[in-house]
């Protein structure tokens, strides 16, 4: 008896070296068709062992190496460390480097933010959408170059305090953009967000339920994205982050669009915390006393965690006595957060898989440390 | 100005004749030259449409487009057809060789055919087929075959869904296209393209069939290809799509019967719909030569601003929303045609 086989699986790989996997990101697919089976991520190929090299430099040396994990969003991962670090010194921080911190750090989601709906929109073909979000970024860049002579890694806080104070000109470049924000928002809506092909392409696609997204220890935008309002910034305020008056924008659904739409509210919530942060800038000093030599004590270890733009990043260190520490781990958001790639993209289309990607939003740098 | 072309020929006709040639002879010489011609103004075309497109892409992404080289960059072009011949042309050690080398050839020719029938002025057209507009589609339709080579050849997983996308879109836009045209047909009574110009001389038949239009631009859309209709290539998920494992000017030579098919679809839409080389004052060569360059900028304008369709939704709009709407213009056209003749407007 002559039986018809059923259609044989194609392992399809999307990666290495592929224009939508924002660096070296690499997912071996199984399809049954267009149909994936099967979605497998392989990790690695950004690998610097940045922890290791931590542990060869002094806790003021490795400060530019932390810049570099999430590049795209340059100020939260150096605010994490050095307040990681404070923490386990007892630092103080004056009350300007602290203002002047949360602005950073917040117009620094800001530029993560554009940028990913710019990638997502040029992931899903609508190339005309990355150039209209970059123009905006550009604006965040321009004023990270004021401050920090950098544009996108900064290096510019400091182990009890920043770098340099903000100048002159930083007030009105801040101020305009704060005001042209809703405008540039309305424009990605008429462009990228209210087109009808692109609703349909992420609406409904790669479903996370709530009860696998905290399973699986996703955090940020895409956990808040399944209906879990949680956000370090409320649930355990580092820095000043609860003098501030803002929102966690919490969606339900989970899919693609979920996820979206919670980082554009974001992005509002991120304006109103640096209005607040720019009105309310207190005068004084930048940077607190601190020895020339850091050390921290021997076996003292600290775990601190902030809010980035991708997710939950957490520094934990363990000091021996020296001016280096001993062990030094990052949770990084980006890595835990690609760990559902496969159980959202399992069932769907291979253009899902490309969406899925774009939507949860991973750093290689940070991933792959 | 008006028949220049045409006095180009006659002169060319006379020439040749008066070299003792019979009749046939000449008309067959000049013929080869009419294929030249084409070929010739087809590829120069092409380096023009190549730099419009980056400039207006350019344009609407708030980018200065190419602007180094010549002026307002027109000479980029040219210099990147220059690289590509110059490139080393690599063929992977497994593919199927023959049908791999064939592929682009393929292409390009059928997309070159397609020029035979389309009325470029007040009589030039290479051959008036009496079936002209059911040999543009059949030709037209051709160019899956060479997408399926390219990809099937390749050896290519990215190549091989790019192929079968391809095929898969192509064949259920094709029927659209072809509904969306018979309407015009109706109306004309013929089939032959220079009779469609010709019952175009006083109101233009995008006026009768405005959905028709409409269907026949998105199924066109999707023939050429293009954005947001861009299945075979769609860069973000197949890399290159069928186009793959090609290098130098074999891939250029895709690129150049996409831009050829582009020009033929455009000049066929303005054939049909837009009283083809009709209107006032200018010669009739320059009045197609604006409809069809507005009808591609459309084109380019709409790939520059839409996101790519998902693959599935691609067969679902095709098979549930344009093949009814265009079934159903049919049967207006002709209920339509009927009142029309019984009231004796016509």
């Amino acid at each position: 008896m002559i039986t018809l086989s059923a259609s044989e699986l194609m392992t399809i790989n999307i990666g290495p070296q592929h224009p939508s996997t924002h660096g070296g990101l690499h997912v071996e697919a199984v399809l049954d068709g267009e149909m994936v089976t099967d979605a497998i991520v392989h990790l690695g190929y950004v690998h610097r062992a940045v922890e290791k090299i931590a542990e060869g430099k002094t806790y003021v040396q490795f400060i530019p190496y932390t810049s570099r994990l999430d590049y795209l969003a340059s100020h939260l991962p150096t605010l994490g460390y050095v307040q990681a670090v404070e923490k386990l010194m007892g630092i103080e921080v004056p009350e300007r480097a602290e203002y002047i911190r949360v602005i950073m750090a917040e117009l620094s989601r800001i530029a993560s933010h554009l940028l990913f709906i710019g990638s997502m929109a040029m992931d899903l073909g609508a190339t005309t959408g990355l150039i209209y979000c970059f123009r905006d970024r550009e604006r965040i860049m321009d004023m990270f170059e004021m401050t920090s002579g950098q544009r996108m890694i900064a290096s510019y806080m400091r182990i009890g305090g920043v770098a340099e104070d903000v100048p002159e000109e930083f007030y009105p470049a801040v101020g305009s953009f704060l005001k042209d924000l809703p405008a540039m928002l309305k424009e990605y809506d008429g462009l990228i967000f209210g087109n009808e092909i692109l609703q349909a392409r992420v609406k409904g696609i790669g479903r996370l339920t709530a009860q696998d997204a905290v399973a699986y220890g996703v955090s940020g935008p895409n956990l808040r994205a399944c209906g879990v309002d949680y956000d370090i910034r409320k649930a355990e305020p580092y820095g000043i982050y609860d003098r501030f008056d803002f929102e966690v924008p919490v969606a339900q659904g989970g899919d693609c669009w979920d996820r979206i739409m919670v980082r554009v509210e974001e992005i509002v919530q991120s304006a109103r915390i640096i209005e607040q942060a720019v009105n309310g800038l207190p005068a004084g000093e930048i940077k607190a006393k601190t020895p020339r030599i850091l050390k921290a004590e021997k076996g003292a270890e600290v775990y601190h965690r902030i809010e980035s733009s991708k997710g939950e990043l957490g520094y934990y260190i363990v000091g021996d006595g020296s001016e280096k520490p001993y062990r030094l781990h990052v949770r990084a958001p980006s890595f835990i957060n690609l760990a559902v790639l496969p159980l959202i993209s399992r069932g769907g289309l291979l253009q899902d898989i490309i969406a899925n990607i774009a939507t949860l939003d991973p750093v290689l740098g940070e991933s792959d440390r | 100005m008006e028949s220049l072309f045409l006095d180009i020929a006659q002169t060319l006709t006379g020439w040749l004749q008066s070299l003792g040639l019979s009749a046939v002879w000449a008309d067959f010489i000049l013929l080869i030259i009419q294929f030249a011609c084409v070929a010739g103004i087809v590829t120069i075309n092409v380096i023009i449409l190549i730099w419009l497109e980056r400039k207006v892409s350019g344009f609407i992404q708030l980018r200065l487009g190419p602007n180094r080289l010549g002026p307002w960059g027109a000479f980029q072009t040219i210099a990147d057809a220059i690289k590509l011949l110059t490139k080393e042309d690599i063929i992977p050690t497994r593919t199927d060789k023959w049908i791999f080398r064939t592929a682009p050839l393929f292409f390009i020719t059928v997309a070159m055919m397609l020029y035979l029938v389309i009325p470029m002025g007040d009589g030039m057209q290479i051959v008036d087929l009496n079936i002209g507009v059911f040999y543009f589609i059949s030709l037209a339709s051709l160019s899956t075959i060479a997408l399926l080579m390219a990809g099937w050849s390749s050896n290519n997983k990215w190549s091989l869904l790019g192929a079968m996308r391809s095929v898969a879109q192509m064949i259920s836009y094709e029927i659209p296209l072809t509904f969306s045209l018979l309407g015009v047909i109706m109306i004309a009574g013929s089939l032959r393209l220079s009779d469609i110009v010709a019952a175009q001389s006083n109101i233009w038949f995008i006026v009768f069939q405005p959905v028709a239009f409409i269907t026949y631009f998105i199924a066109a859309t999707a023939e050429l290809n293009r954005g947001p209709f861009d299945m075979p290539e769609a860069e973000q998920e197949l890399t290159a799509g069928a186009y793959t494992e090609y290098t130098g000017m074999r891939w250029a030579l895709f690129f150049l019967a996409e831009y050829t098919n582009l020009v033929a679809v455009s000049a066929m839409a303005s054939t049909m719909f837009l009283g083809g080389w009709q209107g006032p004052w200018l010669p009739s060569w320059l009045w197609i030569i604006i409809k069809t360059y507005i009808i591609m900028f459309v084109f380019m304008w709409i790939k520059w601003t839409f996101p790519r369709i998902r693959m599935d939704h691609l067969m679902s709009f095709s098979w549930k929303v344009l093949l009814p709407v265009s079934l159903a213009n049919i049967v207006v056209t002709g209920v339509g045609i009927y009142v029309f003749k019984w009231m004796g407007w016509c």
